[in-house]
């Protein structure tokens, strides 16, 4: 490789994906926007902004779901907490929400989870396609020491969103997908087995792959879910006293390190 | 009364003012007094290496983390995390939106926070063991799952975009070699750098060496992305207030240059259709 590869691209862009020909239209994904797209619901465009196709109405419907489910407006919630902190240190709206989405690509909620089970109901699928048996699979992921996103809640045993979400998936002709099936089976066998729980990132991620998103086309699109949950936690700091939202004495940071030592006998 | 809530913390004690349970009378830092006695007696970076490392560091490492830190301080406006911050800059956004977009750009595999991570784990991974570097740069064991962070597209701490090592970059790896351990990271990556980069097929970039660097002074891989992020933001700052007060007029705005290769033309509106049938 070298340096010349960028002489193409230093004052020239060719692109399929879009461009604004401003004052005059605007084209995404080869559709005029205003007169194409321009009866689209916001969330069905941005899906479409993220596929480059519109998947239909039904797999709309079901993925903007996920996103009114997931819009808990609840300051205990990390993401929400950060935004909460936002609104008490007076920042703007932008800088409050942008910290608490950026925080949303965690490794214990949110993107990571959601992706890492996304794809191992695409590389369950693959082994059983293969002849293997979904325990195996399970068990083999299990013996490598794999985290079994989807399984096993952090902060709670139940997940009441599970039901909400079957409901609206049988609502919505989704009921009978393969990988929902695999979900529920691995849930069983999991739950018979070890006790696990499932959470509700095991039925999202399932009809993910059963509406045929790649990995990185769900982790785009899932990236603003919890948004409309943070502007609550937002507002109700900002409508109270500066540095009220839940304040930290002290005393309320626990110390366990090095004793109190002298700097000048320290060098 | 307390609260119901703590933090638990290894190294950050804070006594509090006995009229404010809010507000700290003394702070400790791995156990100093950090505004009685570290602050008016020690250096920015001996305090930095003191937060990062748990203990006091040496003339030697406060030394070297000065010059890395200057060496990493501006990238420049070439540098896409300053250029995302140029872009907040221009257009009137407050501070903290510039330097977000820094961090943000700036925290990516190519040139980024990230890179420098998967240097430093392939610092602990090979140590000194130049077969172990080649296999692990032309072939660096792929984890079957999908995760957040895209699949690396070159090897990490060299740039796929590169001709030579810069001279910049050549003079920083030798001033930063002779400030870090003789038998340490810098000194055998300038010591086997152009068998490396023959192998690779591109030269060694300033994340590779920010990644040895940080290594020589004895950080991990999440300290060492974490520094290497923050260490970058003044040029950043810098370069967002210079445009801010340049002015949008000057500053590239790239509509021209953009091609879309499928436009499908102008579609005719309902009432145009209407119209010609």
């Amino acid at each position: 490789m070298s340096h010349r590869r960028l002489l193409e691209t230093e004052s020239h862009w060719k692109t399929k994906r879009g461009k604004a020909y401003l004052t005059e239209r605007v084209v995404m994904h080869g559709r005029d926007l205003h007169k194409q797209l321009g009866d689209y619901e916001w969330l069905h465009l941005y899906l479409f902004s993220v596929l480059g196709r519109d998947p239909g109405e039904d797999v709309y419907r079901l993925l903007n779901y996920f996103f009114v489910a997931t819009s808990f407006p609840d300051a205990s919630i990390w993401p929400n907490h950060v935004t909460a902190l936002g609104g008490t240190a007076r920042t703007t709206p932008s800088m409050a929400l942008m910290a608490g989405m950026s925080i949303s690509e965690a490794s214990i909620f949110g993107r990571r989870p959601e992706v890492r089970a996304l794809d191992f109901f695409y590389r369950a699928g693959r082994w059983c396609d293969e002849g293997g048996l979904l325990s195996e699979f399970v068990e083999q992921e299990k013996s490598k020491g794999r985290i079994l996103y989807g399984y096993g809640r952090p902060l709670a045993r139940n997940d009441e969103r599970i039901p909400h979400a079957l409901e609206k998936a049988r609502e919505l002709g989704f009921a009978d997908g393969r990988y929902l099936n695999m979900a529920l089976d691995v849930y069983e066998y999991l739950n018979s087995k070890y006790g696990y729980s499932m959470n509700i990132g095991a039925i999202y991620s399932s009809l993910a792959a059963d509406v045929g998103l790649s990995c990185q086309e769900y982790q785009l699109f899932m990236t603003p879910i919890f948004l409309a949950g943070m502007v609550p936690c937002y507002l109700d700091a900002y409508d109270k006293p500066e540095g009220a939202f839940f304040p930290m004495r002290c005393s309320s940071i626990v110390y366990d390190g090095p004793a109190k030592r002298d700097w000048d006998n320290a060098g | 009364m307390t609260s119901d809530y703590v933090y638990h913390s290894n190294f950050w004690f804070e006594e509090p003012e006995n009229d404010n349970p809010f507000a700290a009378r003394a702070s400790y830092c791995h156990g100093y007094d950090v505004y009685g006695q570290v602050v008016p007696q020690g250096t920015w970076f001996e305090y930095l290496l003191l937060m990062f490392l748990g203990e006091r560091p040496s003339p030697a490492q406060t030394a070297l983390m000065e010059k890395l830190a200057m060496s990493l301080a501006n990238p420049g406006p070439r540098e896409p995390s300053v250029r995302a911050a140029m872009n907040g800059g221009v257009a009137g956004t407050n501070p903290g939106a510039a330097l977000m977009a820094a961090l943000a750009v700036g925290s990516g595999q190519y040139g980024g926070a990230q890179e420098v991570a998967l240097v430093m784990a392939l610092w602990q991974r090979c140590g000194q063991d130049f077969e172990c570097w080649i296999q692990q740069l032309q072939k660096p064991p792929e984890d079957e799952r999908a995760d957040i962070w895209p699949a690396m597209e070159h090897a990490p701490g060299f740039d796929p975009n590169g001709e030579q090592l810069p001279t910049q970059e050549r003079s920083t790896l030798e001033l930063l070699c002779n400030l870090a351990p003789k038998q340490g990271a810098l000194a055998w990556l300038s010591q086997n750098r152009r068998k490396l980069e023959t192998n690779v097929g591109y030269p060694l970039a300033m994340s590779g060496i920010a990644g040895a660097a940080f290594t020589d002074l004895g950080l991990k891989p999440e300290q060492g992305s974490m520094l290497y992020l923050i260490l970058r933001l003044p040029g950043a700052a810098v370069h967002a207030l210079e445009q801010q007060g340049m002015g949008w007029k000057k500053f590239p705005f790239y509509a021209d240059a953009i091609e879309l290769t499928d436009d499908p033309g102008a579609i005719p509106s309902a009432s145009e259709k209407g119209a010609n049938s």
